[in-house]
């Protein structure tokens, strides 16, 4: 949906890579900065259990969000991945009344995200369909989903082992929450940067039809990394519904907002062909410094949502107010 | 030629919701009465100002994600002006809400023609940009239906010919900007603009500074709709049409209008609204819980934009399969 008559991004002009780790290492400037003042501005802040406390605000994002990157570097994006956790998680509370333990809930929380993935798949690759009005459409269609089964109601009653993926501690104060994001960000820093799966990701957003020519099976590719952002998006319902140990339908509510802000901030050019993993990891880091800072301060959730929104503009907007104003 | 005609995206709606009614009415005839149609299309009124602005906004191959905030942001802003100063008059308050509500389009405009920012990451951010400032306006608290004056009230309930001014407005809006669409510069350079940006280009069309106007169009339109909505249902609060702005995507997309840019009309866009209205009003009449209402709007969506897609295929529109950047 950009306009190709007036923008034409020029990737040539300065290499990528020194771009690519200059943005990293600002990003990390910007984490510090955050990390300091917020050691200054509130007491509670350098406390290690507090710190701990902290990665939760952003460690089921930001498992969606590798998954998104590296939907966004190819050129498509998913808005639905929010509804997908909300059915996910609905799935698992409707099978929690029937009896089914741990292991059954996690398998139908995956499953769950997989057909959700594989649905939006089809009707991208395989219908031909804009990637942003399907998945405007499923992100609907899957939370109303939730809200017909469970309506004004919630589901409890999770199993009591259950509640370990959200609430356990690995060693000391390092949560499984956060040994999982740490696999995974490791996982998707291997995908994309070390494999040919990855190199076609970045082939793809850069120039589809390039791509296709070079014998890179386009619709195959965007097929998968459609399913493993369904995937994640389960995975991060197991986290979440085993962390709130309840599940409502309004669950995750906003969510794909935070978890493109995320992907744009860590680098990732919204219009496809270009970023990194180690750049959304850090970009994670930030905004859950930004929200455990401000939540210490005491200032509402909404006026958050107003910094996550700015910064998703500003992110995008300064760099190219910079090159203006050089110009 | 008429073969044509008849076939038209237009009549095909006409039928789909003479097709529906027809449905409806074999089990509850009631609700076929000219008195209660009367009443679905004042309610759908807001939905159909709306759909007109997003649709001139989508034919220029852009979205408008932030109506709903821009809508309830307008109508916070109104309320308080109406509490401060009962005594201004009703007119001058319409003109605050369309002022307003087109200067918060023209953030958005400009950010898109200026910066060339992905108008969906633009309007996701001002999405709750939006909504984040009525709290701070508001400071969370509702304006409720006796802090409001009486003439602020009455207006979109007065009634002329025995239909109220909201239905007025939405039929002048149609008519109006039907015109303005088919016969003035300004609306054909939307539909070139969105046809093909390239040779707009060429024939002297500023393709941003149109598509700056269009969502300057679409905001003055969710400001007067924030408006009505307020003092219809004599109420403001920072959650006011909260997702409102899927049900006006999906209004667009049923009627015809192409996410692609450029296909597209008024009429179109006001019958897909209505048949969503129809829906909407219906589902408590046949005794469907409303919480049927989203999936039901997510469902359309995908239905639609699959047949919009069918029907280009058909014409022969897309010759080669090009690679889009659907950001």
């Amino acid at each position: 949906m950009t306009n190709t008559a007036r923008f034409i991004p020029d990737r040539l002009e300065s290499p990528l890579e020194r771009r690519l780790k200059s943005w990293e290492t600002l990003l990390l400037a910007v984490a510090v900065g955050i990390f300091i003042v917020n050691s200054f501005t509130s007491p509670y802040f350098l406390n290690a259990w507090n710190l701990s406390d902290m990665t939760f605000n952003f460690t089921e994002k930001a498992m969606i969000a590798f998954a998104m990157a590296l939907l966004i570097i190819a050129g498509e994006i998913d808005l639905s991945v929010a509804s997908i956790i909300a059915l996910a998680s609905t799935a698992m509370g409707a099978a929690v009344q029937v009896g089914v333990g741990t292991p059954g809930l996690v398998l139908i929380g995956l499953g769950v995200g997989l057909i959700c993935g594989a649905f939006n798949g089809f009707l991208v690759t395989k219908m031909g369909l804009p990637s942003i009005v399907v998945t405007i459409g499923t992100m609907s269609l899957f939370r109303g989903i939730s809200y017909i089964v469970l309506g004004d109601q919630a589901y409890r009653g999770y199993p009591s082992d259950f509640s370990f993926f959200g609430q356990g501690y690995v060693f000391w104060v390092i949560s499984f929450e956060f040994v999982l994001f740490a696999i995974i960000a490791l996982l998707y820093f291997v995908i994309l940067h070390k494999t040919n799966f990855g190199r076609a990701v970045y082939a793809i957003g850069n120039n589809a039809i390039g791509a296709e020519f070079s014998g890179i099976r386009v619709a195959r590719v965007k097929f998968i990394l459609f399913l493993l952002t369904g995937l994640m998006s389960g995975i991060a319902a197991i986290c979440l519904t085993s962390r709130l140990a309840s599940t409502r339908p309004s669950i995750a509510f906003g969510w794909e907002l935070e978890i493109v802000t995320m992907v744009v901030l860590g680098g990732v050019s919204i219009l496809g062909g270009s970023g990194s993993i180690p750049g959304v990891v850090i970009a994670a880091f930030v905004m859950g410094l930004v929200t455990f800072g401000l939540g210490l301060l005491n200032v509402p959730g909404i006026v958050m949502s107003i910094v996550i929104g700015l910064l998703l503009i500003g992110v995008i907007a300064l760099p190219r107010l910079w090159e203006k104003w050089r110009a | 030629m008429p073969k044509q005609i008849l076939m038209s995206r237009e009549v095909l709606l006409t039928g789909a919701i003479a097709l529906l009614l027809a449905i409806i009415a074999t089990r509850f005839p009631a609700f076929i009465t000219p008195s209660n149609l009367a009443n679905v299309f004042n309610d759908t009124a807001p939905l159909i100002l709306l759909a007109i602005g997003q649709m001139i906004v989508i034919l220029t191959r852009c979205i408008d994600l932030s109506v709903a905030a821009n809508l309830a942001l307008t109508g916070m802003v109104v309320s308080m002006i109406n509490v401060a100063m009962p005594g201004l008059p009703v007119p001058i308050i319409i003109l605050v809400a369309v002022g307003f509500g087109a200067l918060l389009g023209m953030v958005n405009g400009i950010l898109v023609w200026k910066l060339e920012i992905p108008p969906i990451v633009v309007t996701l951010g001002t999405m709750t940009i939006f909504r984040g400032t009525i709290f701070l306006l508001s400071e969370g608290k509702w304006i409720n239906a006796h802090e409001f004056s009486d003439p602020f009230k009455a207006f979109p309930r007065a009634e002329l010919l025995g239909l109220p001014l909201m239905s007025w407005i939405a039929i002048a809006a149609v008519i109006f900007f039907s015109i303005v669409m088919s016969r003035t510069t300004l609306g054909r350079a939307f539909y070139a603009a969105g046809g093909n940006p390239h040779a707009a280009t060429y024939a002297g069309i500023d393709v941003g500074r149109t598509q700056f106007w269009a969502f300057t169009i679409s905001g003055a339109l969710a400001g007067l709709t924030g408006y009505l909505w307020v003092s219809r249902f004599a109420v403001a609060f920072v959650d006011l049409a909260g997702g409102f702005e899927l049900s006006v995507v999906a209004a667009c997309v049923i009627g015809g209008v192409a996410i692609m840019g450029g296909i597209g009309t008024v009429v179109g866009a006001m019958l897909g609204a209505l048949f969503l209205g129809i829906i909407s009003n219906a589902l408590p009449v046949v005794n469907i819980s409303p919480f049927w209402q989203l999936a039901i709007s997510g469902g359309a969506i995908i239905i639609a934009v699959a047949l919009n897609a069918q029907a280009n295929r058909e014409k022969g529109r897309i010759i080669l399969k090009r690679a889009e950047h659907a950001t």
